[in-house]
């Protein structure tokens, strides 16, 4: 099975679905012009809400990462996203890899390291570093 | 026209003797969602269901379905029509078989799709010959829901329809709720206090406790509302109340602070900030907690 929503992580099941076609494409398990799985089918065999399925197309459609063609089902662009970040995202991966699999070796657990990347995305950690703290980063144009 | 809310309930109350069971309830249910009513043992649900069928009568408030008062005799006969409910205890008679409940039920209900019967029959793997009476209890809801499916009904209630069942079997009976959801028009309804099944299948949730609905709305958008920050300081956590709007809930635990939001993360980031701390976490919050926590800060 290609998506693998977890209805319990308290994270929207659409945005998910979203995340995780996007994934699909980036690594080529999916390609341009391919057709997906249509909403019921989907809806069924992930045993999820079809109107989540539906709402999740729809905003793949806005970004313009799939194209809903009327009757036919849902594809994937030729254009856009997938064709001019494949090979960006691929480098980005091996980074990300790279990143995790070093901090597995030191312990730190998948779910400290998804909450250290979602802290670091929000932009969080520059407030949360201590007054007192030398950080080299934070020298140059810090402003409280 | 057809009522955009199938089922619609106002500040419904209801009162045995002394007792409030349903207090000022307040509910919209949008036509074609599965709606996951969630609540602990004695919260409400089943009360509030009886009214939807007229089978009792609310002590004030409105309840309508279909764009109908669920309170008047001829509105409820239609209401049944078209509407079908499945209780807890799965009324069947145990003196048929599998195959005389089904024609019996079969022959009440015009609408009744013989395609749909056939397709659960396989899918639920009912044995035809056998006695109500000497099915499994997982059995035994699958009949329910396979003589509630074939009806045609454009709402099913059910009340609490996986109690009792084993994790295969639920599977099942979720699946077959999925199913036919996305197979037509029809609206679903259940009730449960299994969170990861409501979690799992429904796009619209209330949260009853003590015959109010505390929690109520689109599931992903509770998800994407709800957050817990937790600030981390050098000392002990200083006691703060927070501005931010949608601040649930507060706990302070030595260094740290934790702050429930359901107005997303932001807001209260900010204020985090102005405290001086040493980390900020912004945590996902599950519907599970969401859950938990509603109903504490109630009692």
């Amino acid at each position: 099975m290609l998506f693998r929503p977890n209805p319990s992580l308290g994270v929207p099941i659409y945005l998910q679905l979203m995340e995780q076609v996007k994934h699909a494409i980036e690594t080529g398990a999916l390609r341009p012009g391919e057709q997906l799985p249509g909403i019921r089918p989907l809806a069924e065999e992930l045993v999820i809400n079809p109107n989540t399925v539906a709402k999740a197309y729809r905003e793949l459609e806005h970004e313009g990462v799939i194209e809903l063609r009327h009757g036919a089902g849902a594809f994937v662009s030729a254009a856009g996203r997938a064709k001019k970040g494949t090979d960006t995202l691929r480098a980005a991966q091996t980074i990300v890899a790279a990143a995790v699999e070093r901090l597995h070796a030191r312990g730190v657990t998948d779910e400290e390291i998804r909450r250290l990347f979602e802290a670091e995305l929000a932009g969080l950690t520059k407030a949360a570093v201590p007054a007192g703290a030398r950080n080299a980063k934070e020298k140059e144009g810090h402003r409280g | 026209m057809a009522d955009p809310h199938v089922i619609e309930t106002v500040d419904l109350c209801k009162r045995y003797g002394t007792t409030d069971a349903v207090r000022g309830l307040t509910l919209q249910v949008p036509a074609g969602s599965i709606y996951g009513f969630l609540g602990r043992n004695g919260a409400g649900k089943t009360t509030t269901i009886k009214m939807l069928f007229g089978m009792t009568r609310p002590t004030s408030g409105a309840v309508r379905v279909f764009g109908l008062a669920a309170d008047e005799s001829h509105s409820s006969v239609e209401i049944r029509r078209r509407a079908a409910f499945v209780s807890e205890d799965k009324d069947l008679y145990d003196h048929m078989t599998v195959e005389e409940m089904i024609r019996f039920t079969a022959a009440f209900f015009p609408r009744w799709r013989r395609d749909l019967e056939e397709r659960y029959l396989r899918a639920f793997d009912l044995p035809a010959g056998r006695k109500v009476k000497a099915l499994s209890r997982g059995m035994r809801t699958k009949l329910a829901l396979l003589v509630t499916l074939a009806r045609g009904a454009e709402l099913l209630v059910l009340d609490e329809p996986t109690s009792g069942l084993d994790p295969a079997m639920t599977e099942e009976v979720l699946q077959a709720l999925v199913q036919h959801v996305a197979g037509g028009d029809t609206t679903v309804f259940f009730s449960s206090h299994q969170i990861a099944e409501v979690d799992q299948i429904a796009d619209r949730v209330a949260i009853i406790d003590r015959g109010r609905a505390i929690v109520a709305g689109a599931l992903d958008d509770l998800r994407e509302r709800y957050r817990r920050v937790q600030i981390v300081f050098d000392g002990s956590a200083p006691d703060v109340t927070f501005r931010s709007p949608g601040v649930e809930r507060i706990e302070r635990n030595g260094r740290v602070l934790s702050v429930l939001s359901s107005g997303g993360a932001e807001r209260v980031v900010e204020e985090a900030r102005a405290l001086g701390p040493v980390a900020v976490d912004v945590l996902p919050v599950t519907l599970k907690e969401i859950f938990l926590e509603s109903v504490v800060t109630e009692s």
